[in-house]
Order: C-alpha cells, then sequence, then structure tokens
C-alpha cells in the first residue's frame, strides 16, 4: 500500500507533531496518515531523535531536595504488570488512531447528511481544530470552498480529484489559505476521507453559506 | 552491515555515552536495577525539567511531571528498543506525551504500532549504528548558526506554530536531516 502513496505530510507538520504541538484534530490525521505510510514513519522518527538532542540542549533544571526518593515512591507504587505494545489492524479501513475516535471502523460511523449526497461525522476533539470523516458518492463534488486557514485531507476510500492533483488511499492533500478548491469523487467507488482544519471553512455562493450554518461544516 | 563505521569527526566519548545508557535501560529491564535507574535520573531528570520549563510549565509542575517522565522510564523499559531510538529520542517522546497528558490536559493520537513480526532482538549493530547517528545529529544541531538553532528550539518548545514552521524558511532541516537519514533508511527496510 505504500508505494502508492504520492502525497505526504510537510516537514512542519511532522515537525509540529513531534514537538507536540500541533491542534488535537491535526494530529489525528497526522497520527493516521503515518500509520499508513512508512516514508512518513521514518521522517517522524528524525524530527523525534531532533527532538531528543533539543531536550539535551535545554540546559538542566535543579531538582528540588529529594527528586529521586520520590520518584521511587511513585515506581513502588505503580502496579507491577508490564505495559504490552497494542496489536496492529487486522481488518478495516481505518487505522487504530482513528479507530480509537470513531468508536470503531467504518461501519461505526455515525453518518449526517450535509445536502448534495454528502454525509460526515464530526469527531470530539478540542476546541483548536475541527475534524470530520466525509462520506463522498462517486462522481460527487464537495461544495466549492477556500479555506481561512490550514486544512487536511486524508483519503481512506475511493480517490478525488481537485484542481490541483488526483488523490487516492493513503494521500493527504495540505491546503492552505490561497486555495480554493473544488474536490470531486473519482466514479466507481464513493470517497471517503478525514479532513481537519484550524479554521472554519467559508463556502462561495449562498444556498452552502446558509447550509454551513445549519450543519456546522 | 558495518555498525562500526564512524563518522567525521564523531566524539567516541559521547557515543560510548549513549551505549552506557542503553547498557543502564537494558539492567532497569532485566534486573530493576536501582543503581543503573538512579544514573539515568541524575543525567537526563534535569534536562527533562528544563525542557519543560522552557516549553511553558511552572517549576512545581516541571518538577512533577519529570517524576512521572521518569517513573514512565521505569514502567517501559521493556518497550525499549535500542536499534529505532536512541535513549535521548525515547526519554524525550515519554516527556512529550507526558507533557501533553498533565500539563496541557490534552489527548495524543499516536500512529498504529507496526507489525514487526518475530525479530525477538534487536540487532547490535543496529543499536550502536543508531546511537552513532544520533550523536552526530546531536553535533549538527550545535553547529549550526546561533540563529538557526534558536529557531528550531522554539518550534520544540511550542513558540512556534506549525504555519509558522511553514513559513519559516531559515529552517536548515535538510542539512540535519541527511545526518540520520542512513541509519533510518536501514530501519525501514527492517520494518518492511
Ligand atoms: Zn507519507
Amino acid at each position: 500500500m505504500t508505494t502508492q502513496i504520492k502525497h505526504h505530510l510537510t516537514d512542519a507538520l511532522l515537525m509540529g507533531y513531534a514537538a507536540g504541538t500541533l491542534p488535537e484534530g491535526f494530529s489525528l490525521v497526522v497520527a493516521t496518515h503515518v500509520s499508513l505510510c512508512d516514508d512518513c514513519r521514518a521522517r517522524l522518527a528524525e524530527y523525534e531523535a531532533l527532538g531528543g538532542e533539543v531536550m539535551m540542549d535545554a540546559g538542566e533544571a535543579e531538582l528540588t531536595d529529594g527528586s529521586l526518593e520520590a520518584t521511587l515512591a511513585l515506581i513502588a507504587g505503580m502496579p507491577a504488570a508490564a505495559p504490552v505494545r497494542k496489536a496492529a489492524r487486522t481488518a478495516g479501513i481505518f487505522p487504530a488512531p482513528l479507530r480509537d475516535y470513531v468508536g470503531g471502523d467504518k461501519d461505526a460511523v455515525r453518518w449526517r447528511r450535509v445536502g448534495g449526497g454528502v454525509r460526515q461525522m464530526v469527531l470530539k476533539t478540542d476546541g483548536a481544530s475541527t475534524v470530520r470523516l466525509l462520506h463522498i458518492p462517486a462522481g460527487v463534488a464537495v461544495p466549492d470552498h477556500g479555506h481561512s486557514g490550514t486544512e487536511l485531507t486524508l483519503v481512506l476510500q475511493g480517490a478525488f480529484r481537485d484542481e490541483t492533483a488526483r488523490f487516492g488511499v493513503g494521500d493527504i492533500e495540505v491546503a492552505n489559505d490561497d486555495l480554493e478548491h473544488t474536490p470531486v469523487a473519482e466514479p466507481g467507488e464513493d470517497c471517503i476521507c478525514l479532513a481537519a482544519t484550524d479554521a472554519p471553512l467559508r463556502f462561495n455562493g449562498l444556498l452552502p453559506r446558509i447550509a454551513q450554518r445549519f450543519v456546522g461544516i | 552491515m558495518n555498525g562500526t563505521r564512524i563518522g567525521a569527526g564523531m566524539n567516541e566519548e559521547a557515543v560510548s555515552k549513549r551505549a552506557e545508557w542503553v547498557a543502564e535501560i537494558a539492567a532497569i529491564r532485566d534486573h530493576a536495577d536501582q543503581a543503573a535507574f538512579a544514573a539515568v535520573f541524575r543525567h537526563f531528570a534535569p534536562r527533562v525539567k528544563a525542557f519543560l520549563m522552557k516549553s511553558g510549565a511552572s517549576p512545581d509542575m516541571a518538577e512533577e511531571c519529570t517524576q512521572d517522565v521518569m517513573a514512565t522510564l521505569w514502567r517501559k523499559a521493556g518497550l525499549f528498543d535500542p536499534a529505532k531510538a536512541s535513549v535521548s529520542t525515547w526519554i524525550f517522546t515519554i516527556a512529550r506525551n507526558r507533557q501533553i497528558d498533565m500539563i496541557r490536559k490534552q489527548r495524543r493520537p499516536e500512529p498504529e504500532e507496526l507489525d514487526w513480526g518475530p525479530e525477538p532482538e534487536p540487532d547490535q549493530d543496529d543499536a550502536i549504528a543508531l546511537q552513532q547517528e544520533t550523536e552526530q545529529l546531536g553535533a549538527a544541531l550545535q553547529a549550526l548558526p546561533e540563529k538557526q538553532r534558536i529557531l528550531i528550539e522554539r518550534a520544540y518548545f511550542g513558540d512556534l506554530s506549525h504555519s509558522e514552521i511553514a513559513e519559516e524558511t531559515g529552517l536548515p532541516l535538510g542539512t540535519i536531516k541527511s545526518r540520520i537519514r542512513l541509519a533510518l533508511e536501514r530501519l525501514r527496510h527492517q520494518m518492511r
């Protein structure tokens, strides 16, 4: 699967995720893409190594008296059972981090209609970003919209095209506020995407704008 | 695979120090060795605390979180794999995750674990090579012009937002990345 991925995470997203400073919705999209992409997994390891070296250069703060003893007491009070690695996914199209937010795979999604045959489920995260699953019927366009921030769109099933390129399973589109685009799901298979924004979308045209007020996209 | 390749200007003392830390984590894992833990604690805990304070935590909060990080290190020693991360990298990821949980009180989505298959013991040569590459990365970071180094530090301390990192063309990421690219590509081939 990995060799088919053509559109990857940016350095800025990987660095922000390694640093732990991204909004939660962006972190979910990054973690989901990394689950599908060995290239970005290796790049993330580089940024984590860099974070480790930044920490090693950050100087030394004085610890409180008895800090080591207090930590040993903490350890003594911890459960003895060793942590185990989570098993890898065996079936389904949602990687583990996304499944944790949905409460299951594709079948567990509680879709709501947003017009034009498009359905969505908004996932619960902190307020600094919005992340949702989108279900776009084959051949259908998502309403024309621009962005007042950054929008990440990760394909989980099917494919879409917009003015810039084709995005298939595992591909991520990173759109900044200068991009006005109309993603269209390819014919043949319905497209399911995970999309995150750090600012509300603004739809072009009166009807979508009214709809936006009611459905919250 | 040649695990003894030493890069130009490699500080052999620093590399052997890193190998000692790996051995100390193994002693914690295998023998619940308190002396090894005390040695790791003395070296890393003040640095974890300084990192947390530079990331905005109060001294009290940073102390509490540092103790939690070091206790987590003890509990998770069995999950540490020196062929996939150096001790400094591993402790950084623990500190980052505990900071998000305890200080920012946010949730951290993590990538799915890979199915590593039957690979009981980490490859010794890979472990040594990775410690060397990480030492080179640290040296490369310190050798950067101060302005560039500070930009990178600010990104990790949370002083730069994602869009600010994206706009900041002065980040010399390419040069730094190339230092550990080879080691990580080797890792990636093993992961497949
Ligand atoms: Zn990728």
